[in-house]
């Protein structure tokens, strides 16, 4: 299926995911304007997102199968199997945490069913971020997310430490945005265009590879997008944030809207800034600094939450190894691990979350002790979420891991797979304890575990996951395929090989 | 691949396997159905020997000349190197068959009558079946590597059962000593692998053996090194000077897996491998020497020590190791026929002996164990005359004793002149190979002599085992007795498998193995001595054996033995030969008790414990903790110190970025 984007009906096909979502988030907004008392009410709004969420769903897969592909240039929004993969990813993720939420919230006591509107245009926000294909859209959809996580972040309004992360999150997120917005103005400077193909093209024709205002633009841009995935140096709110966050909303940001800022991050750096060199160098580093200092810091971590939201600023790390190799296998390791480490932080979460109470910051890795001979599922399913954050085969995390590594010593970048590999080892330095509390120290007392309980959402969410990584494991064949195909659909005006439009390989050339 | 009874020859090897797999499944589930575990551990066997000789048969009918090859799966296909699991089948090979399988099924059946009160029977029988598996797998493999994965596996089942009573630690003990000393052997047999595929460019026998004339110069430095490694394999697996000492210990297994294993055919795998690898040894005329010289060195030391044991398993493992011995003298000679012939006869009276002795210590210990004796059922100055009690047993053990000592006609006689003969033979161009000949010749005068000593200690004079023992002794079962009968018929007439034409035969043998042979003696011709010498020496091997045993008779006297509780200590000359000459003394001081302690004191304490655990391990652990510690104190919660870090990151970002 052909779509001339320039025309208004083909447009609003494009568009369909984007708008089922947004009309659902509409509705669910009147809804909850009229019920917002009960408990009952909170259901009501969870089913209605969850509904919301596979209609959008839905209507990624029917544009995907349908083969929707840009007539001419792709001007505002994307139609590529990258936008697809990672819209479905972030809806799915967007499930996973509704699931999290509905015993969460009534457990909590957090009767306010706007979470689950915030929760559907955090995922309009980054489905448009993901999918964006002109830098005003990707800012568009980057604000929107923000604006709704850190309201979300903060919805807990009893307790002090959720507000605390919630200010300091909008603050320094503000300011990031502002570096973002910058590095748009000055790309647009330097290339009078704000659309990611052409200013790949405008790279290319005009020799700007070594344009101080465009190298300007690209670091700010790296600024941008490295505060939202929470890279060393700018990682510093995501500790505090992560902690003092709901825990489902922690397991949101630690997946979902750090992938939306790597999709971003990945699209923009491939299409409109391939023929610029420097920036391989910038996110080198930034993926060395990012992994070893996440590592080392989660090893001097004593609760599981804080713990958590260090390896998942150490994931950060991992991933941007895959986005400097920038080949083709980088791309695929890139789209592979992102669901292996999304499925991993759900399951780490939701287990999290059925262990604690009161936002579950006091939960340190010895209360663990003995899960396993009190519940051996759970203790089962972190141990294997566990090994596959650690990259222990025979989990997902491996499989992403090593294809990671494979692209990255590819691309000559021996010494960053070797920082990959000591990081790693860190790593187990705080993951394994875990396994260790819980299988091998017995029960201090007959109650440890005593308030233990995964409801019965978070119970098939656990289940959906830790089987998805066990048999991505073994399996991933499938999932690669996917991930090569859709990763290697985004790519710079120019190197088209399948089938490129007429308009395009024209002035690529 | 033809598509007659040759194309089953898979089945050989797999046959024993599935005794393995269902023995192995029944000792785990029902370990007290022992008539299940007889029928399929001997039924197995019987079956795999009734299949070896059709095979044979075939083979001999269609009599090619290259060895036949059957591909069955791709093992190892690594860029150039390309093994596959290969089975070869040629006259070689077809020997080895028929003895391994027709040794093992007689032997399979004793063990029924040997093992039958064992609480381990299951077990026992799993394990027996693994080893003939991977002893036919040793001989049938078509390239070094399938050949080298049953050279280890015999090793592993060897080390099984040498410890299958292993809740006592001298059993266990004995394992740990064979398989160790083995892994010096193996080091060399990998070596020597290696340095023949990065010279020939493949590691299967055919390609290997087509290649080796021109890939290498007769008697250069590569050869020889690579022959002296395959022999350094031969000396571990084949028990020779320097690495016999793991044979004797090895005697703490049951006395089945010492006829089996120890005696009649794992030991022989290092023979197998030389004459295998005739092409290769007849390319270096110093590894040949040092085959030769090793061989017959080793038979007259072990004969020597032979003469002073008192455990009746030990003479016969000395004595293994000194008829080993002269195998490796036959082959090392270049008579690589002489040396399968006399593997084939050794295999057939040494486990004549070694399961009758097995009779008498089963006797011995059925009446020590009816008494609650503690006394030790294989020394021989516990028994003496046993003739009465067992002599189905005495006097089959009289004809392989007679065959190992080289008495005409029996089998044993044949085949050491001919090793005999073709040593001297050599010696007109190397005077070296005189020696060799004279040592073997002392040898066979020890053989005759502590061979007769060992009959006569143990079945004649008067009885020592005790009065309340005596009537307890008597003869084993049939199943006992039966392969015993068989033996002795095949040690009575093996030798016609090979005449020498002097005595109006046709070498069959000889012939047969020519197609294997032939590309060896082109390069380094065999060489038998002239008729008459022949006859001259025929009739010294004849006085020597002759001499030996009558030497025995006059010189021991049965009377003056007494029981080994009561015997005086040994002095002198006797108790070096009684103390093995301090070998393993010596190595234990030398070497064993060296590595010891610089494993224990600088590998372990020092180099693990101190640097890689501490220094290594621990310590990076602690830099890791401490650096974590360092960065978690950054993380203040004070947000303007964040926007602090913040603004220097977008610095350097920015400053990367415009450089």
């Amino acid at each position: 299926m052909s779509l001339d984007l320039s025309q208004y009906r083909d447009l609003m096909t494009a568009l369909l995911p984007e708008l089922v979502l947004t009309a659902w988030a509409l509705v669910l907004l009147l809804v909850v304007a009229v019920r917002h008392r009960t408990a009952g009410d909170l259901r009501l709004a969870g089913w209605l997102a969850l509904v919301a969420l596979v209609s959008t769903g839905g209507a990624v897969c029917w544009l995907w199968w349908s083969g929707a592909r840009p007539a001419g240039l792709a001007t505002m929004i994307a139609l590529d199997g990258f936008r697809f993969v990672t819209d479905l990813l972030f809806l799915a993720t967007a499930v996973l945490t509704v699931m999290l939420s509905f015993d969460y919230l009534e457990r909590e006591q957090l009767l306010a069913p706007e979470y689950y509107v915030l929760l559907l245009l955090a995922t309009l926000g980054m489905m448009l971020l993901g999918g964006g294909e002109d830098l005003t859209v990707v800012f568009l959809g980057l604000e929107l997310m923000s604006l709704c996580v850190y309201v979300l972040s903060g919805i807990n309004r009893r307790s002090p430490k959720a507000a605390e992360a919630a200010l300091k999150y909008f603050l320094l997120g503000a300011f990031a945005s502002a570096f973002l917005l910058y590095g748009i103005a000055l790309t647009y400077g330097a290339t009078g265009t704000t659309n990611l193909t052409l200013v790949g093209v405008q790279v290319r024709m005009l020799g700007l590879a070594h344009s101080t205002m465009l190298l300007l633009g690209l670091g700010l841009l790296l600024i941008g997008f490295g505060f939202k995935v929470a890279a060393v140096p700018f990682h510093m709110w995501a500790p505090d944030v992560y902690d003092g966050a709901p825990t489902p909303v922690t397991a949101y940001m630690a997946a979902a809207v750090k992938a939306a800022g790597f999709a971003a991050l990945f699209r923009v750096l491939a299409e409109a800034f391939s023929g610029v060199s420097a920036w391989h160098q910038i996110v080198w580093w930034l993926a060395a600094v990012t992994m070893l200092v996440g590592n080392l810091i989660a090893l001097a971590q004593r609760t599981l939450k804080r713990m958590l939201a260090y390896s998942s600023v150490a994931h950060a790390g991992y991933l941007l190894v895959s986005v400097t190799s920038g080949s083709t296998l980088g791309a695929a390791s890139f789209v592979f691990y992102l669901v292996a480490y999304t499925l991993t932080t759900v399951v780490a979460f939701a287990l999290l979350a059925a262990k604690g109470r009161n936002g579950e910051q006091d939960v340190v890795i010895d209360d663990l002790a003995g899960l396993s001979q009190r519940h051996p599922a759970l203790a089962f399913a972190l141990a294997v979420s566990m090994l596959s954050l650690l990259g222990f085969p025979g989990t997902a995390g491996f499989i992403g891991k090593w294809y990671i590594l494979i692209a990255a010593a590819n691309a000559g970048q021996a010494v960053l797979a070797t920082l990959l590999v000591v990081a790693s080892v860190i790593s187990a330095g705080y993951y394994l304890p875990v396994i260790m509390a819980m299988y091998m120290q017995a029960e201090p007392s007959e109650q440890a575990h005593a308030g233990v309980r995964l409801g019965r959402f978070s119970g098939a969410v656990v289940v959906a996951a830790v089987a998805g990584l066990l048999v991505l494991g073994v399996q991933p064949s499938r999932l690669l395929d996917v991930a090569r195909t859709s990763g290697e659909s985004v790519r710079p005006a120019g190197v088209l090989p399948n089938t490129p439009p007429a308009s395009l390989s024209t002035k690529g050339s | 691949m033809p598509s007659s009874i040759l194309a089953f020859v898979w089945l050989v090897p797999a046959l024993p396997l599935a005794g393995f797999v269902l023995n192995g499944a029944l000792a785990l589930l029902r370990p007290a159905s022992k008539r299940a575990v007889s029928v399929i551990g001997v039924g197995v066997l019987a079956a795999a020997f009734a299949l070896a000789v059709a095979v044979v048969f075939e083979l001999a009918r269609l009599h090619p000349e290259a060895p036949l090859v059957f591909h069955y799966w791709p093992w190892l296909p690594v860029g150039p190197l390309r093994i596959d699991y290969a089975l070869q089948l040629d006259p070689l090979s077809g020997v080895m068959l028929l003895v391994v399988t027709g040794i093992s099924a007689l032997i399979h059946l004793y063990s029924v009558g040997y093992m039958q009160d064992d609480p381990g029977y299951a077990r026992y029988f799993a394990e027996l079946n693994l080893f003939v598996f991977f002893m036919l797998t040793l001989v049938l493999g078509a390239s070094f590597p399938v050949m080298f994965v049953g050279w280890e596996g015999v090793g592993l089942c060897s080390y099984l059962l040498i410890g299958f009573w292993f809740n006592e630690k001298i059993n266990a003990d004995a394992g740990f000593k064979a398989f160790i000393v083995n892994r010096i052997g193996d080091f060399g047999f990998l070596v020597a692998m290696l340095l023949i595929f990065r010279h020939t460019g493949s590691l299967d026998f055919t390609d290997v053996f087509a290649r080796a004339p021109t890939a290498f110069t007769a008697g250069d430095r590569t050869i020889t090194a690579i022959t002296l490694l395959l022999f350094l394999g031969c000396t571990g697996k084949s028990a020779q000077i320097p690495l016999y000492t793991w044979l004797p210990d090895a005697m703490q297994g049951p006395t089945p897996v010492s006829a089996l294993i120890h005696a009649a055919t794992m030991v022989t795998a290092g023979v197998y491998l030389v004459a295998r690898c005739a092409v290769l040894f007849a390319l270096s005329p110093v590894a040949s020497a040092v085959v030769a010289g090793v061989g017959a060195l080793t038979a007259l030391f072990a004969a020597t020590i032979g003469l002073k044991q008192w455990d009746i398993k030990k003479v016969l493992a000395y004595s293994t190791i000194s008829q080993l011995g002269y195998m490796f003298l036959g082959v090392g000679s270049g008579a690589y026929a002489a040396g399968i012939f006399h593997l084939t006869t050794h295999a057939f009276f040494k486990a004549l002996l070694f399961l009758g002795a097995g009779s008498v210590i089963h006797a011995m210990h059925r009446a020590y164990h009816a008494t609650h004796s503690h006394e030790d059922a294989q020394d021989m100055r516990n028994m003496g005359g046993l003739k009465a009690h067992l002599p189905w047993t005495c006097g089959l053990m009289w004809i392989a004793t007679l065959a190992i000592a080289g008495v005409p006609p029996l089998s044993g006689f044949f085949s050491k002149d001919e090793i005999l003969g073709a040593a001297f033979a050599r010696g007109a161009a190397q005077p070296a190979w005189y020696v060799f000949w004279g040592l073997g010749l002392v040898a066979a005068l020890c053989t005759a002599f502590y061979m007769t000593r060992l009959m006569l200690y143990t079945f004649h004079g008067p009885n020592r085992t005790g009065d309340a023992e005596r009537a307890q002794l008597h003869e084993g079962p049939w199943v006992m007795t039966g392969p015993l009968l068989v033996l002795g018929v095949l040690t009575t007439l093996g030798g016609v498998v090979n005449l020498p034409p002097l005595l109006g035969g046709g070498e069959r043998l000889e012939h047969w193995l020519e197609p294997v042979t032939e590309g060896a003696a082109r390069l380094a011709p065999v060489l038998s001595p002239a008729p008459g010498i022949e006859g001259l020496l025929i009739g010294v091997a004849v006085a020597v054996a002759l001499a030996g045993l009558v030497g025995a008779w006059r010189l021991l006297d049965l009377e003056r033995l007494v029981p080994a509780r009561l015997a005086p200590p040994e002095r002198g000359l006797g108790r070096l030969l009684w103390k093995k000459y301090y070998i393993d003394e010596l190595y234990a001081a030398l070497i064993v008790r060296p590595v010891v302690w610089m494993s224990r004191e600088v590998l372990w304490r020092l180099v693990d414990q101190r640097l890689v655990d501490e220094v290594g391990v621990n310590g990076a652990a602690r830099v890791s903790r401490a650096l974590g510690w360092v960065g978690s104190q950054l993380q203040t919660g004070e947000l303007g110190f964040y926007v602090m870090l913040f603004v220097a990151g977008v610095v350097v970002v920015l400053g990367a970025a415009v450089r």
